[in-house]
């Protein structure tokens, strides 16, 4: 019985974290990328634009949903459905951290551990194509079928180099399930460099890591890698019909599918919740970052010029400040220090996923398939067979 | 080795992009806070129209309507009369008892201004004239005179008023 409602009390965190994560990584990415353009980005609603993401979600619910008169009705209120729901399915199996101890009762931070999760991970990303795809088939419009046929082809090309990459760190760790793959990549090397696997002996898997992330990017469709939605010859690619909470379903699956991405990537390669360096020094960064991010914040609320950012950016500050207090409790270590560290890892992958959107325009559809066979997928057998070699002679 | 040089190259072309932007990234943005700030203008900005006084305080204008003959959008209307030596308006034999622009037809072309020979009609720098109700942007001259300072006194004493407009200067 005990074990039902731990499982609902873990579920509905995470799915409440998940959600409000989503949210705010839009508001992230839109700030991000206004301040790559020398923009403010979002700043009207609420504080620095903070209630962005609260707006628009009531914009799109309050949204006339319409059903265009010729569409394939069914599949075309099923796509968004296989879209949005296979995109959240996937972060159950991720492990946020070890096994902690509350009030006496031992649990682990992840909601289960499928013992072939990584299979699970891949069918999920396999299946997930067909909500993209049926979209732009059931709409029965040119745009949104051309956009869901290059989703399709663009998804199909990238599973493989993305299957073989995902085979070299499970090679190093000789589990399927993520837990016991974060576990192999415990411990450092000469007391400093992390086991993790990018570092591991015998065969480091940064290369691995690099093709990951590259597949990645094509995977969640993003830029580069963003024909289906290619604003400028496809309208909107396959959600062009699509409007109110139906358009909303494809934007929370694109941005739970990037969460999802990089929260494997941070299990496979970065070593899930294991700190960068070992464990009582680590413990002290995280309330260094928020103590000086608190810093950061309380000077900028002197030197801003708008009256209103006197007040916010000191009451960030001391959110701020809080937060450190709460990361420097070593009776809390067990919970915050392996979620500070899963989240650092998992935030920096997001950044770069905004970062390079920022930077990168958008492959032509032959380069785009030139770049998935003839390079990418060589490069990851290569990187598969030299580990398979090195794990097989040492 | 000629493709694992390409490779490199591209990786490192990649790099120096994503540098840029973020060092981008960390540059000030270059965004006004207009509502919630001042605007900055351009100095030669041509805004809503200022009239010009003297060094004495008194009207530059001379009621001479080449800035209304000027006027492309025909919005400027102005009514003349003579100075006397009793009540002296402006600096020249005539003074514009009316002086109108009507900002519903006004293109800001410039055209006044460079029409005018006493260098009167000037541009300011307001621009937030928008308004509910059309009667409201026929400006009067009242409205676009640049205030008196605060005393009535001439907003120079270096050169002596003309003959007869001493303590004869109109505030508004």
């Amino acid at each position: 019985m005990n074990f039902y409602i731990v499982s609902l009390i873990k579920i509905a965190l995470v799915f409440a974290i998940f959600m409000t994560t989503l949210a705010y990584l839009q508001w992230v990415e839109r700030k991000v990328l206004a301040h790559i353009q020398s923009r403010t980005g979002p700043l009207r609603v609420g504080p620095h634009g903070l209630m962005q993401p609260l707006a628009d979600v009531f914009k799109l619910l309050t949204k006339e949903d319409l059903l265009p008169p010729y569409v394939s009705r069914f599949f075309y209120l099923l796509a968004p459905f296989i879209a949005v729901s296979l995109a959240l399915i996937a972060i159950s199996i991720i492990p946020f951290g070890p096994e902690i101890d509350v009030f006496g009762y031992r649990t682990y931070m992840q909601i289960s551990d499928v013992n072939v999760g990584i299979l699970f991970i891949l069918a999920i990303a396999a299946v997930s194509v067909y909500g993209v795809a049926l979209a732009g088939w059931s709409s029965n419009n040119k745009y949104s079928l051309l956009g869901g046929l290059r989703s399709s082809a663009q998804m199909i090309s990238y599973e493989l180099p993305f299957t073989l990459v995902i085979v070299s760190p499970l090679l190093l760790a000789n589990h399927l399930s993520l837990r016991s793959i974060v576990d192999s990549q415990a411990g450092y090397y000469l007391g400093f460099i992390p086991r993790w696997s990018i570092f591991q002996i015998p065969f480091p898997q940064i290369f691995a890591f690099i093709i990951f992330m590259i597949a990645g990017f094509a995977e969640t469709n993003r830029v580069p890698f963003d024909l289906p939605e290619a604003e400028n010859e496809l309208v909107a690619g396959f959600h062009t019909e699509y409007s109110s909470m139906k358009f909303a379903c494809f934007f929370m699956a694109e941005y739970a599918n990037m969460v999802t991405i990089t929260c494997i990537a941070t299990t496979l390669f970065l070593g899930g919740w294991h700190p960068l360096f070992p464990a009582p020094y680590s413990n002290w960064i995280a309330p260094l970052v928020f103590f000086v991010a608190a810093i950061l914040c309380f000077i900028a609320g002197v030197q801003n010029v708008r009256k209103r950012d006197r007040y916010t950016f000191p009451v960030f500050g001391i959110a701020f400040l809080i937060l450190a207090a709460i990361f420097a409790v070593p009776l809390f270590w067990q919970v915050t220090m392996p979620i500070f560290w899963f989240c650092a890892k998992v935030g920096f992958l997001l950044f770069t996923y905004i970062w390079v959107r920022g930077t990168l325009p958008r492959f032509r559809y032959d380069q785009l398939m030139k770049f998935a066979w003839t390079f990418l997928f060589p490069c990851a057998l290569i990187n598969l067979l030299l580990t398979a070699l090195f794990v097989a002679v040492f | 080795m000629a493709k694992i040089g390409e490779v490199i190259e591209s990786a490192a072309a990649i790099a120096k992009g994503m540098g840029i932007t973020f060092k981008e990234m960390l540059q000030p943005t270059i965004t006004e806070a207009y509502p919630d700030g001042p605007a900055e203008l351009a100095e030669r900005y041509r805004g809503a129209h200022v009239l010009q006084r003297d060094e004495n305080g008194l009207e530059k204008c001379v009621a001479c309507f080449l800035c209304a003959a000027a006027c492309p959008a025909n919005c400027i209307y102005i009514e003349a009369a003579e100075n006397t030596d009793a009540v002296r308006f402006s600096g020249g034999e005539r003074y514009a008892k009316v002086y109108n622009i009507d900002y519903n037809r006004c293109i800001f072309c410039g055209y006044c201004v460079e029409a005018c020979p006493t260098d009167a009609i000037t541009h300011g720098h307001g621009f937030e004239l928008a308004s509910y109700s059309t009667a409201s942007l026929i400006y009067t001259k009242e409205q676009m005179l640049v205030p008196l300072a605060e005393s009535g006194q001439p907003a120079s004493q270096h050169n002596p008023a003309p003959a007869g407009a001493a303590g004869k200067v109109p505030t508004y």
